[in-house]
């Protein structure tokens, strides 16, 4: 299975087994990774589990679609990076995948 | 009253207020015992998905759980399923469980949720007629799905829309009967009820507004046909009633709870028993950007207050308290909503309704009170922002597409 590891805004990192087929999200809730709320439950409606994601891995990760494009451009601290983590399926090339949690989600 | 010595903590309930009262409190650090009672057997899962993407089979039931089993293990909170909750003594702090078992609590969080209103007529316990509530509702439902049946849905609301969707997507035959002259007329707009029954309708579905539904046929304990009052019998292999809900106050309103449509609660969830909190479907709470108070059935509401009792709970600062919002998926349309459109005086349509991506904006006195985005992102998270500081809004501005909402926000915020 591959491992995700989620950093948040203090630099505490935490390593998960993650689920293939399964979003980045859905991963980081079933293991109460904090600073990832996910409010919609996964339905790109809500705009609450913004990650940055590891430069590394930004080829591997998809490109976004317009929705997500479009909910971003209202998240806090938006960079170049930010991804919302529901858009993000897991799968083995994502292994060792590295996001870190903004401060705040709203 | 102060519960930071409660070392006892019983939730009714398993959908999502109570999972996430559960998770509010283990994060916020409190360690004593958490009893989860709840009537359905599976562990507590989001129920939205349950029109939508799961109808279709799209995902393992797992995925709809809040937390994996070993999770309520690990973080010590007993959950008692397929178990219901017969009565509350107050005085003596416990909880009546069937069966017999009595449990004790220094907090209690009724998240009862509610069931569908039933349709008291003929024929409705025939099988092929199901509510869309539960995943043990789908279970049943969901084998019956197959392209060529005939389908029939009593209520034009969001369950029975996007249940449409799903089964026209799947190739179903499709009739939606609704007896208000619109669809969706409790919850929006004219405009909105248009774009949506034009968007069925473009679909394959058949709507039939202004309908008075009378009776269900069946044919060897199965329905057969729904009867319209005139005598018309449409067809069925399968029929959903989605006639709208009805909170769970029974348990609260046999222990002497002050009950306001919902179990009444103030800002921090706090029912007229100070050791008592509720939330979600079954709560009435004040709607503080409205000035009244109300029952809201959605994912957020029921979000918000398990957050808010869990912080009344621990002694922890109220939670800021967001817009109301909602979403519902219809085909490819995402609508989200933000705000809560009751008593507006104007109304703007921001975008083309033909082109599948418009917005409209419901304002009382000049002010932004709620929004309908449909594919349209930054007019819901602008509009949320709107709503919360009461900004005056010139209409013109709303409906000048080539002035991004962003800066409408952003110069309201300054004006």
């Amino acid at each position: 299975m591959p491992k995700i590891t989620y950093i948040d805004h203090e630099g505490n990192e935490r390593t998960v087994e993650a689920k293939t087929g399964e979003s980045v999200m859905e991963t980081a809730i079933k293991n109460s990774i904090p600073g990832i709320d996910a409010d919609c439950g996964g339905a790109c409606a809500c705009a609450t589990c913004h990650v940055y994601v590891d430069t590394a891995f930004m080829d591997k990760v998809g490109e976004q679609q317009e929705m997500e494009k479009s909910m971003l451009d209202f998240a806090e601290n938006v960079q170049e990076n930010s991804r919302l983590s529901c858009q993000i399926t897991v799968s083995d090339a994502l292994d060792g995948l590295r996001v870190t949690t903004p401060e705040s989600q709203h | 009253m102060d519960l930071s010595s409660a070392s006892r903590i019983v939730l009714i309930g398993g959908g999502q207020a109570a999972a996430q009262a559960i998770q509010s409190l283990r994060m916020g650090g409190f360690e004593g015992s958490i009893t989860l009672v709840g009537d359905e057997p599976a562990l507590p899962y989001q129920r939205p998905p349950l029109s939508k993407a799961y109808m279709k089979g799209e995902f393992a039931e797992e995925r709809l759980y809040f937390k994996p089993a070993a999770w309520y293990e690990d973080n010590k909170v007993d959950l008692i399923l397929s178990t219901r909750a017969t009565s509350l003594d107050r005085a003596a702090r416990k909880v009546h469980l069937e069966h017999g078992a009595v449990l004790d609590y220094d907090a209690l969080i009724l998240c009862t949720g509610s069931r569908p209103r039933p349709l008291p007529v003929k024929g409705a316990d025939l099988q092929g007629v199901h509510d869309l509530r539960t995943l043990a509702d789908v279970e049943r439902i969901r084998p019956q799905m197959v392209a060529g049946r005939r389908l029939v849905i009593i209520g034009a609301g969001y369950i029975g829309l996007e249940a449409a969707a799903v089964a026209r997507t799947m190739g179903l035959e499709v009739t939606v009967l609704e007896m208000a002259d619109r669809v969706l007329a409790r919850v929006t707009s004219p405009v909105m009820s248009e774009f949506y029954e034009k968007e069925h309708r473009a679909q394959g579905a058949t709507i039939l507004t202004g309908t008075r539904f009378d009776h269900f046929e069946g044919k060897d304990g199965h329905v057969s046909a729904a009867v319209l009052a005139d005598g018309t019998k449409l067809p069925a292999d399968l029929v959903l009633v989605g006639i709208g809900i009805l909170p769970n106050i029974e348990l609260a309103k046999e222990a002497g709870l002050t009950i306001d449509n919902g179990i009444a609660t103030d800002r921090d969830a706090r029912t007229s028993d100070p050791r008592i909190f509720a939330a979600g479907d079954c709560a009435s709470r004040p709607l503080v950007h409205y000035g009244r108070s109300g029952r809201l059935e959605s994912v957020h509401n029921a979000i918000e207050q398990a957050k808010l009792a869990a912080a009344a709970i621990l002694g922890k600062p109220r939670p800021a308290e967001d817009c109301p919002w909602f979403w519902s998926d219809q085909f490819d349309l995402k609508l989200q909503i933000a705000g809560l459109n009751q008593g507006y005086d104007e109304l703007v349509v921001r975008g083309d309704p033909d082109a599948r991506k418009f917005a409209v904006f419901y304002l009382r006195n000049g002010t932004l009170i709620a929004v309908d985005a449909v594919n349209s992102p930054p007019e819901f998270l602008a509009s949320k922002k709107l709503i919360m500081s009461g900004a005056k809004l010139a209409p013109g501005v709303l409906k000048d597409t080539s002035t991004p909402m962003k800066d409408i926000a952003a110069a309201a915020a300054t004006a």
